[in-house]
């Protein structure tokens, strides 16, 4: 048996410097944008309108924040759907085949510009967020079927082979064997996606999306550095928290090798 | 049993077969070992009774637990596979698994319990001589060799009749390599598998063999016997020349000191008279005698030099013995232990250390005129 130890003494200096140095650091930020807003502003300017009021200019880009989840969280979820059984297809006896076009296919998406794809679509589907969403989605795809094939390449063969030899069916082959071994590869593709989702999404505001974009692209014109600074400083806050976010629950889920 | 008749594999594509026409037959408990030059088609014969790869034609059969024959091109693979052991070179051992998971793979899709899954896997770890604290471990954190007793482990968790080895210790050194094969040799005493055991190394299935099937090339049997037989009448040129030059020598493999030891050998009691020793050397004309206690366990040697003129008791001139073989020693190690000290004879011991007889360079030359002239000596 082993031996039990509290959970509260194996925990070491660098563990709580791990699981916090970030969100402090963050919340830090995020706390100083707030303090900035409350700083005066020449009144009746647009800027005010927005943000100027620390009250509904709070609640406005909370508003933004959460459009902005709204948008990454949708297309990274569609995206996962498609793209994770894209990519074991693609891996399976037979469908090796179609490997390169659905590899085309995904690399078109990540190859055009993000701001093409959303002016592509947004002749095709009009503006509003479901435009955006879709053109997240499309960019999306390609690291994660990418990953999700590599990874279960990547499997050992002779570990597929011991599998199969002692009678697994090729089910159980695939979930009991290759997707947990593949999972490390596969959800860093997912990470990857996703963090880059939440810059490309600043872009959705460029076709009435919404989102943190908002404050930037109206900031532009009207010169507002605050503004603009606000959308560019929460965008950047929300990507790394994604990734950290994303990168906690990697290590929880993911088997350690070594 | 496992019986293979005129199978042959032709694989797309291709137009000679990797396996030509082969039939034999593997009787119930014993070990074939295939054998032959890289790509003769040991691995294809192999995989074609689990049908990990489907025969071109021909038909395998396998005996079951309940006793019947069964056409395994008439089984479903995926059952047939759980009831049949499998063990490859590169072990394949489930790296996000503990051991216990691992040895538990057949097991559980047999839908044991999940206690007799783990006193199964402690068992094995017992038959293993591993330490049951290895269940919760992960593969990664054992060596080359533990790993490989793992692999065999869990081919054998389900207790199956029939086992299929590819190459099982070609990845493991030299000395563990010997050190496995002596344990499994051991383990299948006791375990009585139907084993066909893919080896391109010739030491290896000679000494793993009941029974060898060279191949040659093309993928067609030469030879089909056990290794004495293979040893001293080679069936043609192939045989001859795949078996090597030195067959004479490897057929000293295959006999164990036991048998051409003089098993009433001359000793003294160390409880002896030196005046006595040397009037008992003096009768039976020995210069030299190994001496034992009471219980026959070895003390050492005099020599009628030593004893010389002396008096008292003959423990106080004993020298110790700089070597004594074990009983199951096969005469050509025992050959080399014999070459490395220039005693005349060697003392061969039981697992407790006790006299049983001794040997002589001699024996060993005489027990090999004897396989070379007789050429039909059966197996040990
Ligand atoms: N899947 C396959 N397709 C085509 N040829 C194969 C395949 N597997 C093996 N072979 C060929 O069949 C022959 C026998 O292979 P194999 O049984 O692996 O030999 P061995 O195990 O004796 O080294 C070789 O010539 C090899 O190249
Ligand atoms: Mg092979």
């Amino acid at each position: 048996m082993e031996e039990k130890t509290s959970f509260w003494s194996r925990i070491t200096f660098s563990d709580i410097v791990d699981w916090t140095l970030i969100p402090i650091l963050m919340i830090g930020v995020v706390i100083s944008v707030y303090i900035w807003l409350l700083l005066p502003i020449e009144p009746g300017s647009m800027e005010a309108n927005i943000i100027g009021d620390p009250v509904s200019g709070f609640s406005n880009v909370w508003a933004s924040v959460l459009q902005h989840l709204k948008l990454i969280g949708i297309s990274s979820v569609l995206a996962i759907l498609a793209a994770v059984p894209a990519g074991i297809l693609i891996t399976r006896e037979g469908f090796r085949d179609f490997a390169d076009i659905i590899l085309g296919v995904a690399n078109f998406g990540q190859s055009v510009p993000s701001i093409a794809i959303l002016a592509l679509f947004m002749g095709i589907m009009g503006i509003g967020a479901p435009t955006a969403i879709f053109a997240l989605w499309l960019y999306a795809l390609l690291p994660i079927v990418r990953n999700t094939a590599t990874g279960i390449d990547e499997v050992s063969a002779d570990v597929i082979e011991a599998a199969r030899g002692m009678g697994l069916t090729n089910r159980q082959i695939l979930f009991d064997i290759e997707l947990p071994l593949s999972f490390p590869v596969m959800f860093a593709g997912i990470r990857t996606a996703s963090v880059i989702n939440v810059g490309t999404a600043a872009l959705g505001a460029f076709i009435g999306a919404g989102g943190l974009g908002n404050f930037i692209i109206t900031g532009i014109p009207l010169s507002r550095e605050r503004m603009i600074l606000i959308g560019a400083i929460l965008t950047a806050v929300m990507a790394v928290m994604v990734d950290w976010i994303l990168g906690k629950i990697e290590d929880r889920l993911v088997f350690r090798r070594e | 049993m496992i019986k293979l008749e005129h199978v042959t594999k032709i694989y797309p594509g291709t137009t000679s077969p990797a396996v030509d026409d082969l039939s034999f037959t593997v009787p119930t408990g014993e070990i074939c070992t295939i054998v032959g030059p890289s790509g003769c088609g040991k691995t294809t014969t192999m995989k074609m009774v689990n049908r990990l790869i489907e025969p071109t034609d021909g038909e395998i059969y396998v005996l079951n637990e309940r006793g019947e024959m069964q056409n395994v091109l008439e089984m479903d693979p995926i059952i047939l596979r759980r009831n049949i052991g499998y063990v490859i070179q590169q072990i394949g051992l489930f790296p996000h698994r503990t051991i216990l998971q691992n040895m538990g793979t057949v097991p559980k899709l047999l839908e044991w319990d999940n206690t007799r899954i783990r006193s199964r896997a402690e068992e094995l770890l017992d038959m293993m001589n591993m330490p049951h604290e290895f269940l919760d471990r992960y593969p990664h954190e054992l060596s080359g060799g533990q790993r490989q007793r793992i692999g065999v482990a869990r081919a054998m968790a389900s207790d199956p009749p029939v086992m299929l080895m590819d190459e099982p210790f070609g990845a493991i050194d030299p000395i563990n390599r010997n050190l496995l094969q002596n344990e499994f040799l051991r383990l299948q005493q006791e375990i009585k598998k139907t084993i066909l055991f893919v080896t391109h190394d010739i030491d290896e299935a000679i000494k793993m063999g009941d029974k060898i099937a060279i191949l040659n090339a093309n993928g067609q049997l030469e030879q089909y016997d056990s290794p004495a037989k293979i040893l001293s009448e080679p069936a043609n040129e192939f045989i001859e020349d795949f078996v090597g030059a030195d067959r004479t020598l490897k057929q000293l493999n295959l006999i164990r000191v036991e048998e051409v030891m003089d098993k009433k050998p001359f000793l003294l009691q160390s409880t002896q008279s030196v005046e006595e020793a040397l009037q008992v050397m003096d009768e039976e004309g020995q210069d030299y005698a190994y001496v034992v206690d009471s219980d026959r366990r070895l003390q050492g040697y005099v020599s009628r030099k030593d004893l010389k003129e002396k008096s008292g008791w003959i423990d106080e001139y004993t020298t110790t013995a700089a070597t004594s073989l074990p009983i199951t020693m096969n005469l050509r190690d025992a050959l080399s232990e014999m070459l490395m000290v220039d005693y005349s004879t060697i003392c061969v011991v039981d697992n407790r250390d006790r006299v049983r007889g001794t040997v002589n360079t001699a024996m060993v030359q005489e027990a090999l005129m004897e396989t070379h002239s007789s050429g039909k000596r059966e197996e040990v």
